[in-house]
């Protein structure tokens, strides 16, 4: 139970680090970033409090706002996300999570992928919503959120693979 | 009332959802208003501090740019110097005292962003170096922001790449006067509008700040006229200016201090009443 604190703990820590410092400054084609920060919502422990989950995403969000200057849109983008989070799941693995024996290490890539997807583009349109805030410029919020969307599932299924432990 | 914990009790997860949600949106919608502090903001020991030990790193590897720029501004400085003291001394005419007394404070740029809609920056110098809200902030090749929160070591800048930023610039030539405001497409460019139709501009003209708000003095420049065109009314000039800053690499800045900002905003509200 320990380790696994210790590990989430050492996870927020060095992805909101990777994400101001480094992630925060590629801006690919002038505007286009990664979010990878929220890989700590997406591999959260299955089995979990989910009133301390909520809370959790809320201050990860909040930190970034923090670090980005940009109000509270991380916050809301964190926090929705999380909410959803087990509607998506279910989707996505049907009755392997139902069954509550699934571990994100050993789940079919296809259905991991689509859980991905779904979460980062949620997450990534009510982040330029609000970031933008202007409903006339509708095309551009939903560009920023497909380019940047491809950019971070791209990243985070990148970080799972090299970062999985294969026994 | 049984009936109502029940409810709260069984939909706990929605309601603290909704809570987090909309102190969330309260944030944003904050941050979407000009000059209003924000409560969530970078000048603050935690981020200021990672972003300053960062920074220290980072100095290193644009340090050979950085002095270039700064040589460039030395010798531009120095040739004023020199043609000032010539005239000084053939003319008697005060020159120096322009009536109004600037106060400037070197500082570095921790924290830059060009990429989104609202960018904001965060420079080294705070309270303790008597810097507050509202005081301009310059680099040596025109304008960058506007001071907006500070803490004791830190302060965050409005960028004038930045939806909500409006200030007061004229063209060089006629004294035309608008407001230069973005449209968040490019870093390189901003807008200059409210322009009268009369005024006679071309490409190439050059953009300084107006002075007729007391955050900037006259004439810092700020751009080259890229392109214009007549706004839908036919009325006013919508301008497109090349920024003489290369927003996305700015690292030495000076913020300006109006020691008179207190004495002219009085006399401004005593004479509306």
């Amino acid at each position: 139970m320990n380790s696994i604190i210790f590990t989430h703990t050492f996870r927020f820590i060095i992805l909101v680090l990777l994400q101001v410092l480094v992630l925060n400054y590629i801006n690919f084609l002038g505007y286009i970033n990664p979010y990878l920060y929220i890989l700590f919502i997406l591999l959260y422990p299955l089995k979990n409090n989910r009133v301390v989950f909520i809370l959790l995403s809320f201050f990860l969000g909040l930190t970034i706002d923090m670090f980005f200057d940009s109000g509270g849109v991380h916050a809301a983008a964190a926090v929705s996300i999380a909410f959803i989070r087990p509607f998506v799941l279910k989707f996505s693995f049907g009755a392997v999570y139902d069954h509550q024996t699934m571990k994100f290490s050993n789940v079919e890539f296809g259905s991991k992928l689509t859980y991905f997807t779904i979460m980062i583009l949620i997450h990534h349109f009510i982040l330029f919503s609000l970031e933008i805030f202007n409903l006339f410029k509708i095309i551009l919020i939903l560009q920023n959120t497909l380019f940047s969307s491809i950019f971070t599932i791209i990243l985070c299924v990148l970080a799972t693979i090299i970062f999985s432990r294969r026994t | 009332m049984q009936q109502i914990i029940n409810f709260i009790i069984r939909n706990k997860s929605f309601l603290l959802y909704l809570l987090l949600f909309s102190i969330a949106l309260v944030f944003t919608v904050q941050s979407h208003s000009y000059h209003k502090s924000r409560f969530i903001n970078s000048a603050n020991f935690l981020s200021g501090g990672i972003y300053k030990s960062v920074n220290d790193i980072n100095e290193y590897v644009n340090l050979k740019t950085q002095n270039l720029i700064l040589q460039e501004e030395n010798s531009e400085l120095r040739s004023l110097m020199f043609s000032l003291s010539d005239t000084i001394n053939h003319t008697y005419i005060d020159s120096t005292y322009s009536g109004i007394s600037y106060k400037f404070t070197p500082a570095v740029v921790l924290k830059n962003s060009y990429s989104l809609n609202n960018n904001i920056l965060l420079i080294n110098k705070g309270s303790n170096d008597s810097i507050q809200q509202d005081f301009g902030v310059i680099s040596s090749k025109g304008l960058v922001g506007i001071i907006d929160n500070t803490s004791n070591k830190y302060a965050t800048v409005i960028s004038i790449l930045n939806t909500n930023s409006r200030i007061s610039a004229k063209l060089k030539k006629s004294n035309h006067f608008g407001s230069l405001v973005w449209n968040a497409k490019s870093p390189r460019f901003i807008q200059l509008t409210e322009i009268p139709k009369i005024a006679s501009i071309q490409k190439g003209d050059t953009i300084v700040t107006s002075g007729r708000s007391t955050i900037f003095p006259k004439n810092i420049p700020i751009g080259t006229i890229e392109s214009f065109q007549l706004d839908n009314a036919k009325n006013y000039y919508t301008i497109h200016v090349q920024l003489f800053n290369d927003m996305t690499s700015i690292e030495h800045v000076y913020v300006i201090e109006n020691k008179d900002t207190e004495e002219l905003n009085t006399l401004i509200n005593s004479t509306n009443e």
